[in-house]
């Protein structure tokens, strides 16, 4: 018995696959074990039994089945309390645009849009910052920096929200209003994107909060996608006479570049679910605007601020309803997001924290 | 192309190609500035206006009503370390049994599945968290409390130690399981006793970074743990954190109360940072201890 262990865990890779997967000689033993009440000690195998080990894996298995029941709860747990909204209104909830608590009116619209459009301006800013940042990291920087570096630029991934949205309300909000925001105005108010009021405060605002605070997502995925490039792949191309910026931009961001739509996708999984940096800066008016400057909402904050105040169950199912919606399209976006990294890193498992 | 030039063969790049070259390399550093630049100017901030107004009192003292002098936050302090210690207890050991799962057990379809839906957890808005915990706790129980925050953090916690204790017990050589169960260990004291001791400063690693992660987070936090202004140790009522009293503070209209928020602000970063610089440490000196 030992014997063929011993065999067994020279040719198998991971030992478990035979002491987790009972032999037919084994569970012949237990047969004989539950019929005669004692067994012959010489033919147990070499450790007591095999049911703490049996009972240990069960319990890994239990806690990592409950990652999955985690889950289902939490839909389970929004569905629930947003039945009321969900058959109230059907789908015609995602295309209203008026949200009116005291006459009864839900319409989600001015929320998602909130919420994509600060998404979108923070992914405008953080893309080419963190595809730049992580180049610069990977390729340019001396080797001694660049270590404290990444460390240094995933620092902004460990600020807390609040403390993004602290900042923003009394220094980046009076910065854009004062500097920003007029230059922005004389020169590209005819496109239509910043006009009206300058308050500070609003969509554009809450953009830049935002691309603050998932270029470290970007940048560290887009790193680690691009270390995963073949060193002999930059040889090559750079044998061809290519520059640097030539080898990098042919030979590892083309070869990469699914990995880094993946860290992109992931930051913008990030910008969708921020809540309380964005409900500080973004002004909390559910209307559309067209222009940057206007106050807005995203579907974050509008949970964050109107949750614990919901009067009627319309307007609290109404707001897990916009939940569930957010909930829905932060999974798909983080999903695709996993399966276009897992794609390029092949399953191993994502160094950004958090 | 050193070789190249060695060998006298000319090498001559065009005007254009070389320009191009320089300005997009020079853009990486221009992008690495920018990038930083907001990571100073937020701690430099955090500095300046916080340090003035963290003292003895700050950390001694209940807030107090508006137009008074003084007051602190040691509710919320304490607060935090309650709904975080809760936090811990949950994820902690969830998130270590379910990382031994996925590398010891898990390296097939099912485990990607766990894998997959791991990474989507942690993905969940931590808002969406907040309000998922309210409906399953805060409304069972008929009101907020310590013991619900610490949930909604709790499960925030356990995909990140599930991911890093995971990715930590896979680095663990094969060798070294092979010659426990070898000496006839049963395989569940062999991970216990010799994979996770060898890997357990990477998954401590992995822990603090949780901790550091959820320290910080408000959104869960406002509907589960409420908030308080006074004093309270029990486990089952509105509970103070320093995020929450950050957020409170800086949203209110009063100068004081702004003062407040950095000085709260201030405090909340030393400790994630604090917790973050141990980690650097602990990681310099090697994530295995045992393994060569």
């Amino acid at each position: 018995m030992s014997v063929s262990l011993a065999c067994e865990l020279n040719t198998q890779k991971r030992p478990e696959l035979h002491l987790a997967d009972p032999q037919p000689n084994v569970s012949k033993l237990e047969v004989v074990a539950s019929t005669t009440p004692e067994p012959a000690p010489q033919m147990r195998r070499p450790h007591a039994s095999t049911a703490p080990d049996k009972i240990f894996k069960y319990l890994t298995v239990t806690a990592a089945l409950s990652v999955v029941a985690v889950v289902l709860l939490i839909v389970f747990e929004l569905v629930w309390h947003s039945r009321l909204a969900i058959s109230k209104f059907g789908f015609g909830f995602f295309a209203g645009s008026d949200w009116d608590p005291v006459s009864g009116e839900f319409g989600a619209l001015p929320f998602i849009y909130g919420t994509l459009v600060s998404s979108l301006i923070a992914l405008i800013i953080a893309v080419p910052l963190g595809i730049g940042v992580a180049i610069f990291i990977n390729e340019m920087c001396p080797r001694r920096l660049r270590t404290l570096l990444s460390f240094t630029v995933e620092l902004l991934a460990a600020i807390p929200s609040v403390i993004y949205g602290l900042w923003g309300i009394f220094v980046l909000v009076p910065f854009l209003r004062v500097h920003v925001d007029p230059l922005l105005k004389a020169n590209l108010g005819w496109t239509g994107l910043f006009t009206g009021p300058i308050y500070g405060i609003g969509m554009l605002a809450a953009g830049v909060i935002l691309s603050i605070m998932v270029v470290p997502f970007i940048s560290s995925i887009t790193r680690e996608v691009m270390l995963t490039v073949p060193q002999n792949q930059r040889e090559g191309v750079l044998a061809l006479g290519a520059t640097q910026w030539e080898m990098i931009r042919t030979g590892i961001l083309r070869n990469a570049r699914v990995g880094i739509t993946g860290g992109i996708i992931l930051g913008l999984g990030r910008a969708l679910g921020e809540t309380m940096a964005v409900t500080m800066v973004i002004g909390n008016r559910p209307e559309i605007a067209k222009s940057l400057f206007a106050p807005g909402y995203t579907m974050a904050s509008m949970i964050a601020n109107e949750f614990s105040e919901a009067t009627s169950q319309l307007y609290l199912s109404a707001i897990v309803e916009i939940g569930l919606a957010l909930f829905l399209l932060t999974l798909v976006v983080n999903g695709l997001a996993r399966l276009l990294v897992w794609m390029t890193t092949r399953g191993s498992p994502s160094r950004v924290y958090g | 192309m050193a070789e190249a030039l060695q060998s006298g063969m000319p090498v001559r790049l065009s005007l254009r190609r070389r320009l191009v070259n320089r300005a997009v390399m020079a853009a990486t550093g221009v992008a690495a500035l920018l990038v930083l630049i907001p990571l100073f100017l937020i701690l430099g901030f955090l500095g300046a206006k916080g340090i003035g107004s963290v003292n003895w009192a700050f950390l001694t003292h209940t807030p107090v009503p508006v137009g008074e002098l003084g007051g602190g936050m040691a509710n919320a302090i304490v607060g935090t370390f309650m709904i975080l210690g809760i936090a811990s207890l949950i994820g902690v050991p969830w998130g270590i049994a379910g990382g031994i799962y996925l590398s010891e057990y898990g390296r097939n379809r099912f485990g990607n599945a766990i894998r997959f839906t791991a990474d989507v957890l942690n993905g969940v808005p931590s808002i969406v968290t907040g309000m998922a915990v309210y409906g399953l706790v805060v409304v069972t129980q008929g009101h907020f409390s310590a013991f619900a925050g610490g949930i909604a953090l709790g499960i925030m916690m356990i995909p990140i130690i599930v991911r890093a204790t995971e990715e930590m017990l896979l680095m663990v050589p094969q060798t070294i399981r092979e010659a426990a169960l070898g000496l006839g260990i049963p395989q569940w004291r062999t991970t216990l006793s010799v994979t996770l001791r060898t890997a357990s400063s990477g998954v401590i690693t992995g822990i603090m970074l949780a901790f550091a992660r959820v320290a910080g987070e408000t959104a869960p936090l406002l509907f589960t743990a409420f908030g308080n202004q006074f004093w309270n140790l029990k486990l089952n009522q509105p509970t103070a954190a320093l995020s929450l009293q950050v957020y409170t503070y800086a949203i209110s209209p009063y100068e004081d109360w702004h003062r407040m928020a950095w000085a709260g602000a201030l405090v909340l970063i030393v400790m994630i940072m604090g917790t973050i610089s141990v980690v650097r440490i602990i990681a310099s000196r090697g994530m295995l201890k045992g393994a060569a």
